[in-house]
């Protein structure tokens, strides 16, 4: 059974559609890797699934509340301590264990300690953690592994695994190899809008083009 | 055929640009003769000459406000319908209503004065004009602020709706504050309470003016919004390519 | 929604939250008009009610621009819109936390405030009634010109001009009720009318906010 189907699946940029007629599923335990070049619409195309802005055309099927998303930015608090921002985030999305996710990345040692001290790399595997406490199936993932070392990517790798064999999906826009041979890819770069053939403009640069 | 066929912006600016010249001329004709026929009446027996300024002063106080709720049904028909150019539309009026309010603030100054013995009087209706420029100027400083003219139309939208309830609770809130030095409504259906014909009718035609002025400057802006739109969609997609 | 406003709470009142900024620049405002105004106590006492509101009203403009800014800028917006709570909750449970940390020190506040200024003892619990039913209006309207200005990089001064145009009814019906508080002339009325602003904000702000945090987060 598929956890999320997307239909010809239009997405704007700026006013203007950047990847057009994206078609894919994703069922439990698959994981599928987008790839293209830089500005294609990889974290476009992300924002979208995740509800954060309307498609131009197309369609998303998903269970409510299905999709986790994670972007650059964490969303971390330099004031709080990393347990206190986990915790927060678990409580947002109604849950209160917090030590799995801590020990997955390996964050247990750091718990006390104010965010704002973390490295780049740490804050990264907070942002990481925070997925593991939301309990969604579909992770949408934009770049994740941006400032990780190769052990951190490592135990990414391996908890992204473990989230698969446990049921769950994923979609992640990335340019290295992860190592999920498994993994299926999407080229958005041949799915490229084509200007001036939309029934309905995405917006402004569009409907005046 | 639909009246929202008008809103696609080729049908638009092919009508727009045929009906503007007509527009611009009815409304050079109808200010001057209006302003003419109006400065040409008897002086008032209580305000002498002074009065003749009303032929300025009350057609841009109704088209301030009349503007203003233009912009709040093209904001509406945006948000709801998503015609990219009733958006312009709202954009292009701004501007147009700011410039009658000023005009309304102003002339209300130098009639005041001789008048009242005050160029300015925390009076309900100056107050509310003076409160309805505000509104003005957040307006149009919303729009140039923002960069992306799809976030920047909802934006602005939003905020004409939200400002204009609370323009409408300043109008009766200053009533309650201060009753006020100001005249009723200039033009009333009540018997008794009308000004006389010598007056009323070159008010009419003024009015008129200002409206059909009120619509040619909205015409050009729009076309120029539409203009400026398309260059930017052209670079865009320059850009993009 | 309880974890968002302990949350914001808790960093409104940590190092750097700007807890009490608020309440410095009033007392500060306090102090400095006095010496605009000469330090006789009638001229103080006149001008007192209105003073005081503009002076809240300005403290509360203060901190407006780090109500949704912060979470913008570290992400935690997107990831509040993608969370199982709604965006229009969002919005609310931002005022309210607001309201906790700059509206109501003001509220408990305002008597010494008042003193300063000569208010008569007469007025001081309509001062402190009219602060308390109309400073959430404040963080309300606040928080809806915040989700306007919220993508904008220098949104502060903007912020001002669109939010304190909105602010006019409060600020009248409120300095009004302080002012027929001095002289006991049925202050119920505009407290009344107060009351009723606050519960429109309430009604409306959620949704537009909500909406217009939208628009910015596309």
């Amino acid at each position: 059974m598929s956890l999320l189907s997307v239909q010809d699946l239009a997405v704007a940029r700026g006013g203007i559609r950047a990847v057009e007629g994206v078609t894919f599923a994703v069922s439990q335990g698959e994981a599928l890797i987008l790839r293209g070049p830089n500005g294609v619409g990889k974290t476009t195309l992300l924002r979208t699934l995740a509800g954060l802005q309307p498609p131009v055309a197309g369609t998303i099927e998903a269970e409510p509340d299905a999709i986790a998303y994670a972007a650059h930015a964490d969303g971390l608090k330099g004031a709080l301590s990393v347990a206190e921002n986990l915790r927060f985030w678990a409580r947002i999305f109604g849950r209160d264990k917090i030590d799995a996710s801590l020990s997955a990345m390996n964050l247990t040692d750091l718990a006390e300690r104010p965010a704002a001290h973390l490295s780049a790399g740490q804050k990264r595997r907070l942002g990481l953690a925070r997925l593991l406490v939301t309990g969604r199936k579909v992770w949408a993932l934009d770049e994740p592994t941006v400032s990780l070392d190769t052990a951190s990517v490592g135990l990414f790798a391996s908890s992204l695994r473990a989230h698969l064999a446990q049921g769950g999906a994923a979609i992640i826009a990335t340019h290295i190899d992860l190592g999920l041979p498994e993994a299926r890819m999407l080229d958005l770069s041949d799915l490229r809008a084509q200007p001036g053939r939309a029934a309905r403009p995405a917006g402004f640069n569009e409907a005046f083009a | 055929m639909s009246i929202w066929e008008y809103a696609n912006p080729v049908k638009f600016m092919r009508l727009s640009g045929r009906v503007l010249p007509w527009v611009a001329i009815g409304a050079a004709i109808c200010i001057a003769s209006g302003l003419v026929w109006g400065f040409l009446t008897p002086p008032d027996y209580k305000q002498g000459a002074t009065v003749k300024i009303i032929f300025l002063h009350v057609p841009a106080a109704m088209m301030a406000i009349n503007i203003w709720a233009m912009m709040l049904v093209a904001s509406l028909i945006w948000l709801i319908r998503r015609h990219h150019v009733s958006a312009l539309a709202a954009k292009a009026a701004a501007p147009v209503g700011a410039v009658m309010t000023l005009i309304a603030l102003i002339t209300g100054a130098i009639w005041g004065q001789p008048m009242w013995g005050t160029w300015w009087e925390w009076d309900p209706r100056l107050t509310s004009v003076l409160i309805l420029f505000l509104f003005y100027l957040g307006y149009i400083a919303l729009w140039s602020a923002i960069d992306d003219a799809d976030t920047a139309a909802d934006l602005t939208g939003w905020l004409c709706i939200v400002g204009s309830i609370f323009a409408f609770l300043s109008r009766y809130a200053v009533l309650f504050w201060n009753q006020g030095l100001h005249q009723g409504a200039s033009l009333s259906l009540a018997p008794g309470e009308r000004m006389s014909a010598v007056y009323r009718y070159p008010l009419y035609l003024s009015m008129l003016g200002f409206g059909l002025l009120f619509l040619a400057l909205v015409l050009v802006r729009t076309r120029t919004e539409i203009r400026r739109r398309r260059l930017a969609a052209l670079i865009a997609r320059e850009v993009r390519a | 929604m309880i974890a968002l406003f302990a949350r914001d709470i808790r960093l409104a009142t940590r190092a750097g939250g700007g807890f009490g900024l608020g309440l410095g620049f009033f007392l500060i405002l306090c102090t400095l008009v006095p010496f605009g105004v000469g330090p006789s106590g009638a001229t103080l006492a006149l001008i007192a009610p209105g003073i005081l509101w503009v002076g809240a009203l300005l403290a509360c403009l203060l901190s407006l621009d780090r109500i949704f800014a912060l979470d913008h800028e570290d992400g935690s917006l997107d990831l509040l819109a993608t969370a199982p709570i709604p965006l229009e909750g969002v919005v609310v449970i931002k005022a309210a936390a607001h309201w906790i940390t700059t509206g109501l020190p003001l509220v408990v506040a305002a008597p010494i405030f008042g003193l300063l200024l000569h208010l008569p003892a007469i007025a001081m619990p309509w001062l402190v009634a009219a602060l308390l039913i109309g400073t959430p209006a404040l963080s309300l309207l606040g928080a809806f010109g915040a989700a306007l200005t919220v993508g904008l990089r220098r949104g502060g001064l903007l912020l001002s001009l669109l939010v304190l145009p909105l602010y006019i009814p409060t600020l009248l019906f409120g300095a009004e009720v302080v002012r027929r508080g001095m002289v006991d002339a049925a202050p119920l009325t505009p407290l009344a009318f107060l009351g009723a602003i606050t519960l429109l904000s309430c009604a409306l702000v959620p949704f537009a906010g909500a909406a217009v945090l939208r628009v910015n987060l596309r």
